[in-house]
């Protein structure tokens, strides 16, 4: 297993090298820089501060000394936010953006295989198919939709959240965040546990089980849901991108002091460094959450179990 | 389990099927997969359940289980121990089923729960039904499965389904099912998905756990050779209903029903030379268009016009008043012959 992990872990160093380069270049080709302003600055002030932050030399020599840089684990400075370093305005946001992020993680995975599972145990009922239907809704309407709209209602005209705002992490200002980034993915996910379930019920092992006389719950949970989720397990890890990516748009709409906001202003900005740091985080992030995916893919199917 | 004891019969038989008609309701129409079929099981008893595959066989004793497919429709009356089954609400089944009846499936490699370990599938039914500490249970799991001849069988209740070969999951269900000590074991085809070398150690695992004689049997298959070798009677069943019945060592030597003497020429022996098998001409008939008089009708070699029009009841086919069957023909003096033979 734990062969299996660092195996995984070390695959995953070229694949970060890449995309740290691409980002790195991308950042570049696109127009503007950090210092470029509605008033632009005296030449030879400019001229200064480029070559403050080493900006003034070629781009591979800036190329290779980034990456020198993050070998070390340093990130560099921060253009625009000026006192603090990359690594520093991270591990602010990080936790923000990990709760948000979690939670709605939690609640999708609970509604949707609570959904999925209703759907599957009342297979084409109305149930059934105003949960499926309200699933298509919720994969359609796009969180960037979702998002300003529950604000709106919850926050402005009912009043009973704060309509954005971090408010020292309160579960209140979380609530209305969790539920614009759960929805999409409760949406996939039912689906996933519902076509799973309806499989599983009709599977061989399931006739057995109930040919043993248990109680129909048991049967469903500890004989069926095992098997019917496998194959969400796959999904986790793309759910978890989409959960970052969600993210970026959810913290800039609810003004949270996350990473995915660093992530938008600093590309506004041309914050090349910052950009880059967040870049490197969500990669391995992903990489992360995918290994973990893969890992307890193997705890639910004995049958894939690493060695 | 001795073939060669027949057993009287018995005043309160363990299962009591009546009249049983099982339709499937379709989109394209109905699908009377039974058709008012009745048969018995006494204690302690073993019957074979014969047939083709669409004759009813699996579809019957699956309705004796509560484990029909949702769009089955059933009518008639199974009898279980005095408890009638038809209609029974889950309560009532599973405090049977698993308990008193038990099945054994066809296909080992996929009738165990993949992701649990054996153990716990063995030890989870002692547990509901008998309220057994996990310990106890555990116990007893390990002595079913010592007695299914399971090689080291402490350690293996850590194993999951997939470390075993078809033969020892197979060996496994048959512990599963006898864990409870049931009145009456449902082995539904037990030896089809085996290699042909474990399957004659199958049945006698099956034959030798049941021969105390406190738990009946039905054996389905469409295997002759295995009902022959370890049944008291046999039922032989076409369209949904029984042909003929009977003790099984005489009903082989001599079946008095053109389907049964059809099946006994179709089989290949190895133990008489020459003769060429002789297959059943036609196809087995569509369940949703049944005709009005004998099922088998259209592909009896001794067809004749009364067997068109006029459904066949049973009757006694023999001196033995058990014999029993569904024609109307008079009788057969000589067994079956092949072509040739």
């Amino acid at each position: 297993m734990a062969a299996f992990v660092l195996r995984r872990l070390l695959i995953a160093l070229p694949t970060l090298f890449v995309i740290v380069t691409l980002a790195f270049f991308m950042m570049r080709i696109a127009p503007g820089g950090p210092f470029d302003g509605e008033r632009a600055l005296p030449p030879e002030i400019e001229a200064n501060l480029k070559a403050a932050y080493n900006l003034d030399a070629p781009l591979p020599e800036q190329y290779l000394r980034y990456l020198g840089g993050l070998l070390r684990g340093d990130f560099g400075p921060s253009f625009k936010t000026k006192d603090f370093t990359v690594a520093e305005l991270i591990l602010t946001g990080l936790p923000v953006s990990m709760k948000v992020g979690a939670g709605a993680l939690v609640l999708a995975l609970f509604f949707g295989v609570l959904l999925g599972t209703i759907g599957a145990l009342r297979q084409n009922s109305a149930i059934d198919h105003s949960v499926m239907s309200l699933a298509i809704i919720g994969i359609t309407i796009p969180t960037f939709v979702t998002a300003p709209v529950l604000s709106l209602v919850f926050g402005v005209y009912l009043g009973w959240l704060p309509a954005g705002g971090w408010h020292e992490g309160s579960l209140g200002a979380l609530i209305l965040p969790w539920i614009v980034l759960s929805l999409p993915l409760i949406a996939i996910i039912s689906r996933l546990t519902r076509t799973g379930m309806i499989e599983a019920l009709r599977s061989n092992f399931v006739r057995t089980a109930r040919a043993k006389g248990l109680p129909e719950p048991v049967v469903v949970i500890r004989h069926a849901l095992p098997a019917a989720i496998t194959p969400l397990v796959s999904y986790l890890g793309p759910a978890a991108a989409g959960l970052l990516t969600g993210s970026l748009i959810v913290e800039k709409i609810f003004a949270l002091p996350g990473i995915g906001r660093y992530f938008v202003d600093g590309a506004l900005a041309r914050d090349y460094t910052l950009v880059l740091g967040v870049v490197v985080v969500f990669a391995t992030a992903i990489v992360v959450l995918n290994l973990i995916a893969d890992i307890l893919y193997g705890l639910l199917d004995p049958r894939v179990r690493y060695s | 389990m001795t073939p060669s004891t027949p057993r009287p019969a018995d005043p309160a038989p363990v299962l009591a099927i009546e009249d049983l008609r099982i339709r499937f309701v379709t989109r394209d129409g109905a699908v009377r997969a039974v058709n008012g079929l009745s048969l018995s099981v006494g204690r302690g008893e073993t019957l074979g359940i014969v047939g083709e595959s669409g004759s009813g066989k699996s579809q019957t004793f699956l309705a004796a289980m509560g484990l029909l497919a949702r769009n089955a429709r059933v009518e008639g009356s199974i009898r279980f121990e005095g408890r009638e089954m038809i209609g029974a609400g889950p309560r009532a089944l599973n405090a049977v089923r698993g308990k008193r009846m038990t099945m054994i499936f066809q296909d080992p490699m996929t009738s165990l729960t993949p992701h649990m370990r054996i153990g716990r599938q063995l030890t989870e039914v002692l547990e509901h039904h008998e309220g057994l500490s996990r310990e106890a249970a555990r116990a007893r799991a390990v002595e079913m499965l010592e007695l299914a001849r399971i090689p080291d069988a402490r350690a293996r209740l850590a194993s999951y389904p997939h470390e075993f070969s078809g033969g020892m999951r197979q060996r496994v269900m048959i512990a599963l099912a006898l864990l409870t000590n049931p009145a009456l074991v449902i082995a539904d085809e037990p030896t089809t998905a085996l290699d042909v070398t474990v399957q004659a150690q199958i049945l006698a695992l099956l034959a030798r756990m049941t021969a105390s004689g406190e738990t009946s049997v039905i054996l389905i298959s469409h295997d002759l050779g295995v009902i022959a070798g370890l049944c008291d009677r046999v039922v032989v069943m076409y369209a949904g209903e029984v042909m003929e019945e009977g003790p099984a060592e005489a009903l082989f030597a001599n079946p008095q029903h053109p389907y049964t003497r059809g099946l006994l020429r179709s089989v290949p022996r190895l133990d008489r030379a020459g003769g060429d098998l002789v297959p059943i001409a036609g196809q087995p008939p569509d369940l949703e268009a049944l005709p009005p008089g004998c099922p088998f009708a259209p592909r009896c070699p001794h067809v004749f016009d009364r067997c068109h029009t006029e459904h066949p009841a049973l009757r006694p086919a023999a001196a033995v008043p058990s014999w029993r069957k569904a024609c109307h023909l008079d009788g057969f003096e000589t067994p079956p012959q092949r072509e040739g033979a």
